[in-house]
């Protein structure tokens, strides 16, 4: 099955009984203090243009109130917007009548939520089969689908508990389960991994990586979390305010922060895990010296390789084993701290 | 006060009350709309409720007319797997054996099948009223002053119109206890249904349910705690008002409290009444126990 993108066009999104008539005002530059000190209007998302990856996970990472739980929302439109387009497959997702958003819903979303939002009175079992039952598929085989993806997160053998007996991570699993049961094209998950105990929250973005790499779903990730968002995310798109302040892959991320705000947020990043050797390496001058490291190897896991190896110096091989680059320790080491601050790029 | 009125003019001291002659008028008028509605509509609406009769005589008799022992063993298991509770099966055991010894059981299984019928017909019509309510704030506005109505108006005003419609007997005895038991069902159920965390209810929205499917699958069992709740309510009340209901010709129990009071027979009235609470204990711990096990799994096992 192949995933499609995601298109969000000129999205605004005003809360309030009169939103529409503010968005021209808005456009011209009105804030969103002022919209609601004067007028009481909540702004919520403002111009928001991403453009999400097929088969992909794209990350929307904001703090609270930055408006991301919103803007995922408008993807299987549990929100509606004020103005702007949802594209999916060329069909604006916003222009949908009840009928036909309720088969998209049903076919081409999933969706898991940070405090699990399970029923109470089903079963692991009977939870996971929902999606399945609202299409109207024979139980026989839904719940034969239902066991499979219950086994894949790790339950099996608790498909006749009730989530109240389930621990936190349990039930996220089960919430997990439940959306990909639905075998949809699009998984949204909103914060899924925002409630949970670090270490589970680690093991969980496991699962999800392991499964990507077979399922190729177009992913929607929401998280206020920047190590989760650099680890799970083909592509980032950082919110504050309603406003996407800068979209790009992680490492485009870290390594030229947009503005003051996102250096504040990378200056804390493990930078180790995050660039990749091919982008600090040198052109290759004579012949290939030290261990090779295939790209896309992060500057930590080259720094290991070369220690074990007892080397200095290290080139970088293309997928088909061909040198491409060189690099030595010290250019690793001093790539892993050195903060690129905004400033320092701008007086460079 | 006399003082102070002779120097304010009349109309501000005396409240100016529409004339007798107008009120008589009014009152007249409405009396005699209402009871030629009654001349000319009548019969129809006595057909109309015929089956409640019919559905009502054919329990009393089955009650009434069965041996006592069956009914005896009928009940004592309802309760047990009803509420998988050795005390109360105990506890109905002895109140009905008490209730028998002193020569109540013909006049309780009178009382019995009222109540049965009276609660099914209040779920009947609550329900799916107080989902009504749930869905709409309009509709809630709209419904909720008449409730409001129906709980605090006394009971035998509104006996006035029903037996000037139906006459003396059971189903005026019926409406009249159904108006009375109704409201804390459709209350609620409207409350049950409102308070459903919107979290799930959001996680039905984006796996695409229908608005029935909402309510199946997500609303009614979440909110069943609170249904249950309001059955329980209907039962006592209906159980309360069967002795009002006595006054307009619904025997059992209730009949016999009124000529207890009507004579000052202070044991009969003390004996009819402790059947009445009986009875009542047995209803209430029985739906209790069986809504709490209904709710087994919101039990938190894990820590």
């Amino acid at each position: 099955m192949a995933s499609h993108a995601i298109e969000v066009k000129n999205l605004y999104k005003i809360f309030g009984p009169r939103g529409g008539d503010f968005v021209d005002a808005v456009k011209k530059g009105l804030g969103k203090a002022e919209l609601n000190e004067k007028h009481g209007h909540v702004l919520g998302l403002q111009d928001i243009n991403i453009s999400m990856p097929a088969g992909g996970v794209m990350v929307v990472m904001g703090l609270s109130g930055s408006g991301k739980s919103t803007l995922i929302r408008h993807i299987n439109r549990l929100i509606d917007p004020t103005s702007g387009e949802v594209l999916y497959d060329g069909v604006d997702v916003c222009k949908m009548n009840d009928d036909a958003l309720r088969e998209f819903r049903r076919h081409k979303t999933a969706m898991v939520f940070q405090k699990f939002a399970l029923l109470p009175h089903r079963t692991v079992l009977d939870n996971t089969v929902y999606g399945l039952e609202i299409q109207g598929i024979e139980r026989k085989e839904s719940e034969k689908r239902a066991r499979g993806w219950i086994e894949r997160v790790g339950l099996k053998g608790f498909e006749n508990h009730y989530p109240n007996q389930l621990s936190g991570g349990m039930q996220q699993r089960v919430g997990l389960a439940r959306a990909l049961t639905n075998d949809a094209d699009i998984l949204l998950m909103d914060e899924a991994y925002s409630a949970l105990d670090p270490l589970i929250r680690v093991d969980m973005q496991t699962v999800l990586l392991d499964l990507q790499k077979e399922l190729k779903k177009t992913v929607v990730f929401i998280t206020h979390d920047l190590d989760e968002a650099l680890r799970l995310g083909d592509k980032i798109a950082i919110l504050r305010d309603g406003r996407v302040v800068q979209q790009g892959t992680g490492q485009e991320i870290v390594l030229s922060p947009a503005d003051d705000y996102i250096t504040a947020f990378v200056k804390e990043v493990n930078r180790g895990r995050v660039i990749n050797v091919e982008t600090i390496m040198r052109p290759l001058s004579g012949n290939a010296e030290g261990v090779p490291l295939v790209t896309g190897t992060v500057l930590e896991s080259a720094a290991r390789m070369m220690t074990a190896a007892r080397v200095t110096s290290a080139h970088v091989v293309d997928v088909n084993g061909r040198p491409i680059g060189a690099l030595d320790l010290s250019t690793v080491i001093s790539a892993m701290v050195t903060p690129t601050s905004h400033e320092d790029r701008a007086a460079a | 006060m006399a003082s102070i009125c002779s120097v304010l003019p009349a109309l501000l001291c005396k409240f100016p009350a529409i004339d007798e002659g107008t009120i008589r008028l009014a009152r007249k008028t409405v009396d005699d709309g209402f009871k030629g509605f009654v001349r000319s509509y009548g019969d129809i609406i006595d057909r109309m409720v015929q089956p409640l009769q019919w559905f009502l005589n054919y329990l009393e008799s089955l009650f009434v007319g069965s041996p006592w022992i069956l009914v005896l063993v009928l009940m004592v298991a309802v309760v047990y797997f009803g509420s998988r509770n050795i005390n109360v099966t105990i506890g109905t055991a002895l109140s009905m054996i008490a209730i028998g010894l002193v020569g109540l059981w013909n006049d309780t299984m009178v009382t019995l099948a009222m109540v049965t019928v009276c609660t099914l017909i209040s779920i009947v019509i609550g329900i799916p009223i107080g989902i009504l309510m749930a869905r709409s704030d309009r509709v809630q506005a709209f419904i909720n002053p008449i409730l409001d109505v129906m709980q605090t108006m006394p009971s035998f005003v509104y006996l006035i119109p029903v037996v000037m419609v139906f006459g003396l007997g059971k189903v005026p005895g019926l409406i009249a206890v159904v108006i009375y038991a109704v409201p804390p069902m459709i209350r609620l159920t409207n409350l049950g249904i409102r308070l459903v965390d919107k979290e799930v209810m959001e996680a039905a929205d984006a796996f695409g349910s229908s608005s029935w499917q909402k309510l199946k699958n997500v609303q009614m069992p979440l909110a069943l705690p609170t249904i249950m709740a309001g059955i329980n309510q209907t039962i006592m009340m209906s159980l309360a008002m069967v002795v009002v209901a006595s006054m307009i010709g619904v025997g059992g129990l209730g009949k016999n409290v009124l000529q207890a009071i009507a004579n000052q027979f202070f044991t009969v009235g003390f004996l009819n009444g402790f059947a009445l609470v009986g009875i009542a204990i047995i209803f209430d711990r029985t739906s209790q126990a069986f809504g709490k096990r209904l709710q087994k799994h919101s039990e938190v096992i894990h820590g």
